[in-house]
């Protein structure tokens, strides 16, 4: 290690770049390995698909890396591939927005007021478990339309895992901050909204980020079995189109989605509880 | 800004005949039984005694956490009734809202009150910079020190102007020094706002250094054991701790607690188990201590 520097001259363009380097090296690091891991899959999908390699699992007729580029530079000029795309952001929209706006209130009020707990959580708790896929042929009997049908599984997918992480949130305000907003004049309403609320907020959003997971998991698997557009159906159709690259096309559009709705919740999280950030 | 800050000299609290009994499978528990305290306006009066002697207990009926089972709590007369900004009080547990800043800690009493938001702003200012934490008030409490955030609890339970501060082991949980300084910041303010406090402490010197009155209690069942006036005169310095007269106060607490605090862990000690504290016995052997 050098010696620190000389502190009467402003530092050079070189040292601040060194500090920076030295300040920086862990998420540098991280970022470096993290980039070559993901060429590494992608060398290894090439290789196993290049060369056919049949080893317990066949990659046969799995497409290479290359056709699914080639099959994405085809489909973000396709009207139909991107109405696919939307269609699902709004059902995820719709379904998962229903969700929030239910479960986090009714969470709170759960939590607060043993009466409607005791009401509310028995059903909840027998339903919880039912999968959203298993709701499938109920919701295409409850709701006179197919895309209803679907907002409805997505929503059902969301659902539990928000009102079940508000509630835990709920269970483990502290109850010391309680008794201090009452020392300081709150009534019941100021507790709420300036004590339980905020207390909760943690755990309402890993509630939301692990729905929102669900929720995809939920929509693609209504598409593929009842849908007629969506992304989850792009997928199935080119299955049953012997259209291999589509589906591998669909497949990474599925994981980007995903993977861009909870970095939006991550940040909405960030943006609402200053507080949390380091 | 003198409306929040100084007060006219009341807060009279009064608490007779008090006992209060917790309800288990095995009957009810008598935490305390037949206590009588009283703080006059502006008084400092602490409570020690052995831990679980029902203290804390006795504090949260105060506070109005808890009703009493037989006996009333009154503040200038009134029957206290549950929890009120009158009380202010602060917890051993740190209870700073962790998703408001400093200020805005400070600002929640009165804005519960509703004073409007720049007054109630230039309130919170002023008293964080009595406490000379004003260079803190954008700051969240998770990167306050325990004693930045002990101050912070003092002066938010100030901020509305409450009759009586109540103060449940405050300084427990912090180390030594820190500990010296918040006693005192504590009498700083306390003299300056004339306000009758309440303090519970296990720490004799703490009880002893700040209080104009301690009373000290028995085992469970608490009750008072005896009622103790402080007479040092005020302003007190540190170096009064090595005074004659303190350490006699001192000898005397210290005495009458580990009666008490021998009573409590009876069961538990033996002579055996007693020789290897050293406890100092003033010329008494151990068997007539206990």
């Amino acid at each position: 290690m050098p010696a620190s520097t000389p502190p009467a001259s402003p530092p050079s363009f070189s040292t601040l770049t060194l500090r920076w380097y030295r300040l920086n090296r862990g998420g540098l690091r991280a970022t470096a390995i993290g980039i070559i891991s993901l060429l590494a899959f992608l060398l290894v999908w090439h290789l196993l698909t290049t060369y056919r390699v049949v080893f317990f699992v066949r990659f046969t007729n799995v497409p290479s890396p290359l056709a699914v580029y080639a099959s994405f530079t085809k489909a973000i000029h396709d009207p139909k591939f991107l109405l696919h795309v939307l269609l699902s952001c709004r059902r995820i929209f719709f379904g998962f927005s229903l969700a929030a706006i239910v479960a986090v209130p009714l969470g709170l009020i759960m939590g607060r007021f043993k009466v409607v707990h005791e009401i509310i959580f028995p059903v909840a708790e027998v339903l919880r478990p039912i999968p959203a896929i298993a709701w499938v042929p109920m919701a295409i009997m409850l709701w006179p339309t197919n895309e209803q049908s679907i907002v409805y599984i997505t929503f059902l997918g969301s659902f539990f895992p928000i009102l079940v992480n508000t509630l835990h949130g709920m269970s483990l305000v502290d109850p010391v901050l309680v008794r201090a907003a009452q020392c300081l004049g709150a009534r019941e309403r100021s507790i709420f909204r300036d004590v339980y609320f905020p207390a909760s907020l943690p755990h309402i959003f890993t509630g939301l980020t692990v729905g929102m997971g669900v929720a995809w998991v939920s929509l693609i698997a209504a598409e593929m079995i009842s849908g007629q557009y969506g992304i989850g159906y792009f997928t199935w159709e080119a299955y049953s189109l012997v259209q291999y690259a589509d589906i591998a096309l669909g497949m990474i559009a599925i994981g980007v989605l995903g993977l861009g709705s909870s970095m939006l919740i991550r940040g909405a999280g960030q943006l609402v509880m200053p507080w949390r950030l380091k | 800004m003198s409306e929040v800050v100084v007060k006219a000299p009341q807060g009279h609290i009064e608490v007779k005949n008090f006992s209060l009994s917790y309800d288990s499978i095995e009957g009810p528990v008598e935490a305390v039984t037949d206590t009588q305290i009283h703080v006059k306006p502006g008084e400092f009066v602490s409570i020690v005694g052995p831990s679980g002697c029902g203290k804390s207990t006795l504090l949260n009926a105060v506070a109005g956490f808890l009703k009493p089972t037989t006996g009333i709590v009154t503040v200038d007369g009134e029957k206290v009734n549950g929890p009120s900004a009158e009380r202010g009080m602060v917890f051993q547990q740190y209870s700073l809202f962790p998703w408001k800043t400093v200020r805005e800690n400070v600002e929640f009493g009165l804005k519960m009150r509703g004073m409007p938001r720049s007054q109630r702003e230039r309130a919170a200012r002023t008293l964080l910079g009595l406490a000379g934490l004003e260079a803190f008030e954008k700051h969240y409490p998770e990167k306050l020190s325990g004693g930045m955030k002990q101050r912070v609890g003092i002066v938010r339970a100030l901020a509305t102007g409450p009759k009586v501060l109540l103060l449940d082991e405050p300084f427990g949980a912090l180390d030594a020094q820190t500990r010296v300084i918040m006693q005192q910041i504590l009498t700083n303010m306390w003299q300056r706002l004339k306000i009758s406090v309440l303090f519970v402490t296990h720490d004799i010197d703490e009880a002893i250094f700040l209080s104009d009155r301690v009373y000290c209690m028995t085992a469970r069942p608490g009750s008072i054991k005896a009622e103790i006036p402080i007479p040092l005169e005020r302003p007190r310095q540190q170096s009064m701790m090595m005074s004659s007269e303190f350490l006699g106060l001192r000898r005397g607490l210290m005495s009458l607690i580990r009666e008490e605090s021998i009573k409590a862990m009876g069961g538990e000690l033996n002579d055996m188990g007693m020789q290897g504290l050293n406890i100092e016995l003033h010329g008494h052997s151990l068997a007539d201590v206990i």
